[in-house]
């Protein structure tokens, strides 16, 4: 049988790592990505202030994958066709490979299986005026972004030591953007390196926000014990960024971005503008815009792909008021429900919701973050959808042994600053659940033991053990299985 | 110069609670913090197993 992964990412490398583990040489896993490199993405914030090189944080897949026994295409998958074509009635990609050698020429991969582990599309041109090489604002999502962002980060930290003050905006570049944590850790890991350098003072950060509440983070905020009294992340939030004297703009929706200067709409309906010397707004995401095609070629992608490119899985997408909402509406196996053979895993599979509460301006603009699907998630479900298939090939079943929702896995943020055993500090965060479970815990959403929120060495020791941990289990290096996700 | 709180005062970030000379020092100090990385380690492991069957 032949498993065809696309992406290799958090998600679609686990993945790909159990699929050949569990099947061995008897089946074939092909990985397709247009990447020649596997990134850990987590440390671009440390390539983002110049703590790490870009070659600390990525490494190359061909080599790992042809010890693994895996055939990795580099190139992007650009239509599924799942039902094969005249000539043969099995799916198959059409891919386009971008590799130096082969650049440009498409090729139809067959397979029995399907993951798509495309992850997000940064989706840049969602918000004119955003994006590196627009508007000197910047990005970390990827490593060459963070390269880029530290090179522009120096050019500030120069004018800050000729005295100059400086204005540096940090948050979601869309009314609609998540990934709130990375962008919160970026801030807090400029305000550090300035204060170090002593110039915090010169400098004027703010922490620009779609988050109702600054400590949202994109699922609804949490609460957590503290100090002896149950405390919402909100204040944990705001105390954080008092202390790193970061001044917050909430409930913003980014419109449009100019040289200088980034144009906002609030939830009070009100059109404001904050100047700029140094941005990094974290973009909208979307899927890629792969396509789908039946047999005879019609167009079949709204049955694979919901409207924003993500791919439709075994979650309930009936529209309901937030009210109604329960962790039952969250998918547990990212079964495609119209193909059986198809899976999404990581941020490629489309929620049926956001977690944090639906908000619009006066003007009726969509303000609230999106769902973030981070790093441990993405992860888990690459590998409960590698066992699922492994267990289907294997004992010719259509048995989902393995289960995995986000109203039952927890969620760890760290946000780390600095770098040294002795010379850091993190920001710990841990959720159970990711998605508040109200039947289950009425009072808080979430079991408030498993829910913490600590600031200090630990953290980033955490941090640094984990970027170490993650890069020695993504290299297949000796007794990677048992490290977890 | 300038009195920081005195300008933030009536700001939203002249509200949120700070740490204290204590709190900072336990965030610091190796064996809390020893212990606190056990800990946390413990209960992240917990929730990734526990998440998922
Ligand atoms: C700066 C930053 C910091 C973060 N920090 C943390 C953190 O501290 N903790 C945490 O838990 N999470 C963190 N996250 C989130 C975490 O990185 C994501 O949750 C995770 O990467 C999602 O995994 P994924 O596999 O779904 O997507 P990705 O990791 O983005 O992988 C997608 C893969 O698909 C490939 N691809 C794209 N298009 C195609 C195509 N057409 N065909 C084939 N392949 C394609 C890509 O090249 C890539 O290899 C952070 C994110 C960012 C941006």
């Amino acid at each position: 049988m032949d498993v065809l992964v696309l992406g290799a990412g958090v998600s679609g490398h686990t993945a790909a790592a159990f699929l050949k583990r569990k099947l061995g040489k008897k089946h074939n896993v092909i990985v397709v990505s247009p990447g020649a490199y596997y990134q850990w993405i987590p440390s671009n914030i440390w390539v983002g202030v110049g703590r790490m090189t870009i070659d600390n944080v990525r490494f190359k897949l061909a080599r790992i994958y042809r010890k693994w026994g895996i055939d990795f295409r580099q190139a992007k998958a650009l239509s599924i066709h799942p039902e094969g074509d005249d000539s043969s009635s099995r799916g198959y990609v059409t891919i386009e490979y971008t590799s130096a050698d082969q650049k440009g020429s498409n090729e139809n991969v067959e397979y029995d299986y399907l993951v798509n582990a495309t992850g997000p599309k940064l989706n840049f041109e969602k918000t004119p005026g955003l994006g590196p090489g627009n508007n000197t604002t910047v990005s970390v999502c990827s490593y060459d972004h963070a390269a880029h962002a530290w090179e522009e980060l120096q050019k500030v930290i120069e004018k800050l030591k000729r005295g100059e003050k400086q204005k540096i905006v940090i948050g979601t570049g869309h009314a609609m953007a998540t990934c709130q944590g990375a962008a919160f850790e970026y801030a807090m890991n400029i305000s550090f390196e300035l204060r170090k350098q002593k110039l915090l003072h010169l400098a004027e950060i703010t922490w620009l926000t779609n988050e109702y509440e600054v400590g949202d983070f994109g699922m609804g905020g949490a609460f957590i014990k503290r100090g002896g009294y149950v405390t919402s992340t909100k204040i944990f939030a705001e105390s954080v960024l008092a202390e790193n004297n970061i001044n917050w703009i909430k409930r913003a929706g980014v419109q449009k971005v100019d040289q200088g200067k980034i144009h906002y709409e609030t939830l009070d309906g009100d059109y404001k503008t904050i100047e700029y010397d140094f941005a990094m707004l974290i973009p909208a995401f979307s899927g890629h815009g792969i396509g789908a095609f039946d047999r005879k070629g019609n167009d079949i992608t709204s049955r694979l792909f919901a409207g924003n490119g993500l791919m439709l899985v075994d979650a309930d997408y009936q529209t309901r008021p937030f009210e109604e909402w329960t962790i039952q509406d969250w998918p547990t196996t990212y079964q495609n429900p119209n193909y059986d053979n198809i899976y999404a895993a990581g941020i490629a599979f489309a929620p049926p919701h956001s977690i944090s509460k639906p908000m619009k301006s006066r003007n009726g603009t969509d303000i609230f973050p999106t769902p973030p699907r981070t790093g441990m998630p993405s992860g888990v479900i690459g590998k409960v959808v590698a066992q699922n298939i492994a267990h289907r090939i294997r004992h010719q079943t259509d048995e989902h042994k393995h289960t995995a929702s986000m109203g039952r896995m927890g969620a760890a943020c760290i946000i780390s600053v600095g770098y040294g055993i002795r010379k850091g500090m993190g920001a710990t965060m841990t959720v159970s659940p990711i998605v508040q479970d109200w039947e289950k815990y009425p009072q808080w959403g979430r079991d408030l033991n498993a829910t913490v929120g600590e600031i200090g060495l630990a953290g980033h020791w955490i941090k640094l053990f984990l970027h170490y941990m993650f890069l020695h289990k993504a290299k297949g290096y000796p007794f990677w299985w048992l490290l977890p996700e | 110069m300038e009195n920081l709180n005195k300008i933030r005062g009536y700001k939203d970030e002249f509200y949120p609670p700070m740490p204290t000379k204590t709190t900072k020092h336990l965030r610091t100090n190796f064996l809390v913090q020893l212990y606190k990385f056990f800990r946390l380690n413990y209960k992240i492991m917990r929730i990734v197993i526990k998440g998922h069957s």
